[in-house]
């Protein structure tokens, strides 16, 4: 009977074009307004790296000025590190897998071709970043270990880059030239954009591009290429001292650390060790404030940043206000197309048909609408992130539709028809047919 | 076939209490072809409605078939509906949208038979009431007769042992009733049960047997030569 309960109901849809746009588009405008905001906040807070961010961990070490308020949690300590403990933590023989300490920054990088150069976005590091964020390669791999002691010219770029520079052929041992130094490539790195980017995810960066750039730290600190992040400074730096050894010396904030604790006892170690660090460091008169070091492993630290705004939140729920709304109408809107029809109904009972066999028929019916309702709201979302892509920058990664998203989309849709459908369709199979056989 | 037992048939509101069935009494013999007479506001469609199970009474037994039908529940009084009786309407009663060969089997698609089957018997009933070359008109394409036979055609195409007609001429001119009657009564010649609402004597007339209902009880016409028609004194059995 399904196949013939959904014949029906095209053709009922079709009956009453107008009526059944109405409802088709009150929902499509429900569900794609609830879509895009859902889908950007779906995708704010995915977990950007699922099998291992219970083992990846944020390194914050409070250094900040005593005389601020007294720190409650990880979101009140600055989510960057200075440069000196940041180094002295890879200089250490720590408890951890692995550890990476890397800063943003960029340079203009003059193709070989007749291109003009451009600015581009660099990430400065360790090779331990690659293995530690299991960065996918195309071709070559990362530098050598040596090359971050030695300061090596060596980088590593993405395929995006690679596309552009070298049509896409295998750059390895090619050279690409930043500013006016060349750096020999040991690598490509194939498609990698964790959503969020959580190794860098304070402020607004968490939902920018992965760089397409990835050069030695001590490289980067040589040539010296500064920071392109937020640099936050609480004490001036020395001015005895040349500037860039001073800046490398100060207290500001410019770098970030992250550690592989595979173990619950081996992140605990971890932790006992950046305490007794930051006990040392006070007693050469540095980390003023009362002893806070936090470790936020990836969703943590998603928190800690407050990558998904409470605006975002908000929205969501509103959004679904919104939706409810939609639905309320389409109860309208449905008593209205069903009580038009009770004609048809309390015939087909004199014909036979049981209430629950009304009922089923007109529960296909609504959910037909439903799936064109989804089917409309999918294309009312992707039209939201379009503009939502338009509108705010660093959110082109949230604006696409996966499947899940689509999927979920339509069974949303489906869902709220058949809802917004209960009261009506109940009402058309409680119909006492006798009285309408006559008028009709 | 019929069996109806002190059937009456009470509709309430808060405020007015109207007694459309009192204690009526009544029995159809299978291969009958019965017609009810009584003026508006009688009981004729309240007893249609309540012999076609769309309606259940207020208190007394019913028995359709040799099976009691008084207490049963709404799927069960479905299923007996779609494969015993048949209806047919003054009005024809056809979805319009739906073309000739899907209003015949709209009974059928409930009956659960293959699309065979179902074919089958909406080409055979099409033929018989002369439309079988008209599957794919729609009502709307038809006379008043055709559709009429239309809905002749549906109520037949499950084999039901008893048709309900209400008025099944009164939208028709007398050319039209004509045909319409003769293929109701080459229907009960063929052994199906015809229970008739009609305001028309002549069309009763050519019934075996004439049912006057009036206030909610019913009672068996004597019909003499002359078209006179005189009811039996009230509360009758109509036949036992």
């Amino acid at each position: 009977m399904f196949k013939y309960y959904v014949r029906l109901a095209m053709d009922s849809i079709r009956r009453t074009p107008v009526l059944s746009t109405l409802m088709v588009m009150a929902l499509g405008l429900g569900i794609g307004a609830f879509m895009t905001t859902f889908t950007v906040y779906y995708l704010m807070s995915g977990d950007p790296i699922p099998h291992k961010s219970s083992v990846l961990f944020a390194v914050q070490l409070d250094n900040w000025d005593p005389n601020e308020p007294p720190t409650e949690s990880a979101a009140d300590v600055q989510p960057q590190l200075t440069y000196r403990d940041g180094q002295n933590l890879m200089n250490a023989d720590t408890p951890a897998t692995l550890q990476a300490h890397m800063y943003a920054t960029n340079a203009v990088v003059v193709p070989e071709n007749d291109e003009p150069p451009f600015d581009e976005a660099i990430r400065a590091t360790y090779q331990t970043f690659f293995e530690m964020f299991d960065v996918p390669f195309l071709y070559g791999q990362p530098w050598e270990d040596r090359d971050d002691e030695e300061h090596a010219s060596v980088a590593v770029i993405g395929r995006e880059l690679n596309d552009r520079l070298f049509n896409g052929e295998n750059s390895v041992g090619r050279t690409i030239r930043l500013d006016d130094n060349f750096f020999k490539i040991t690598g490509v790195i194939d498609d990698w954009q964790p959503m969020p980017r959580f190794y860098h995810a304070d402020w607004s960066r968490a939902f920018e591009d992965t760089e397409q750039i990835f050069i030695p730290m001590s490289r980067a600190v040589d040539k010296p290429m500064g920071p392109s992040g937020n640099t936050n400074c609480w004490k001036p730096i020395d001015e005895d001292l040349p500037v860039l050894e001073a800046f490398l010396q100060s207290e500001c904030v410019w770098t970030q650390f992250w550690a592989q604790l595979d173990t619950p006892e081996q992140a605990a170690n971890y932790k006992d060790y950046l305490d007794n660090y930051v006990r040392d460091q006070k007693q050469i008169g540095r980390f003023e404030r009362p002893l806070n070091t936090f470790l936020s492993n990836v969703q943590e630290w998603m928190e800690v940043n407050n990558v998904v705004k409470d605006d975002n939140r908000v929205l969501v729920r509103l959004s679904f206000l919104f939706l409810l709304v939609c639905v309320l109408n389409t109860v309208g809107l449905l008593l209205a197309k069903f009580l038009g029809k009770s004609g048809e109904v309390a015939l087909r009972r004199a014909m036979g048909a049981s209430r629950g066999a009304v009922f089923s028929q007109n529960l296909v019916e609504v959910g037909t609408i439903g799936v064109l309702g989804g089917i409309a709201g999918t294309g009312l979302a992707w039209l939201g992130l379009q503009a939502v892509a338009s509108l705010y920058r660093g959110y082109q990664h949230l604006v696409h539709l996966d499947l899940v998203m689509l999927t979920a989309a339509i069974g949303l849709a489906t869902l709220s028809a058949i809802l917004a459908g209960l009261y009506p369709v109940w009402r058309v199979s409680r119909l006492a047919p006798a009285g309408l056989l006559k008028t009709q | 076939m019929l069996k109806m037992n002190n059937i009456s048939k009470v509709y309430r509101t808060e405020l007015v209490e109207t007694h459309a069935l009192r204690e009526l009494d009544l029995h159809v013999e299978e291969g009958e072809f019965v017609a009810v007479t009584g003026p508006s506001g009688s009981g004729k469609t309240t007893f249609l409605n309540v012999a076609g199970l769309l309606e259940s009474p207020s208190s007394g037994d019913y028995i359709l078939d040799g099976q009691d039908v008084s207490q049963q529940n709404d799927r069960q009084r479905s299923r007996i509906r779609n494969e015993k009786v048949g209806f047919i309407f003054q009005s024809f009663n056809l979805i319009p949208d739906l073309n000739l060969a899907d209003n015949v089997e709209v009974p059928l698609r409930y009956r659960g038979w293959s699309g065979k089957e179902r074919r089958r018997a909406v080409g055979d009933m099409l033929d018989l009431v002369g439309l079988g070359s008209r599957q794919n008109y729609l009502p709307s394409q038809l006379s008043g007769g055709q559709q009429q036979r239309v809905a002749i055609a549906r109520a037949l195409a499950g084999k039901p042992r008893f048709l309900l007609a209400d008025e099944p001429t009164g939208n028709l001119d007398s050319e039209m009733a004509d045909i319409v009657m003769k293929l109701l009564e080459s229907i009960n010649a063929d052994g199906t049960t015809i229970v008739m609402v009609t305001h028309d004597p002549d069309l009763a007339h050519r019934a075996s047997r004439n049912i006057h209902i009036l206030d909610g009880r019913a009672s068996d016409l004597v019909v003499p030569a002359s078209t006179n028609v005189m009811p039996l004194p009230e509360r009758g059995v109509a036949r036992v």
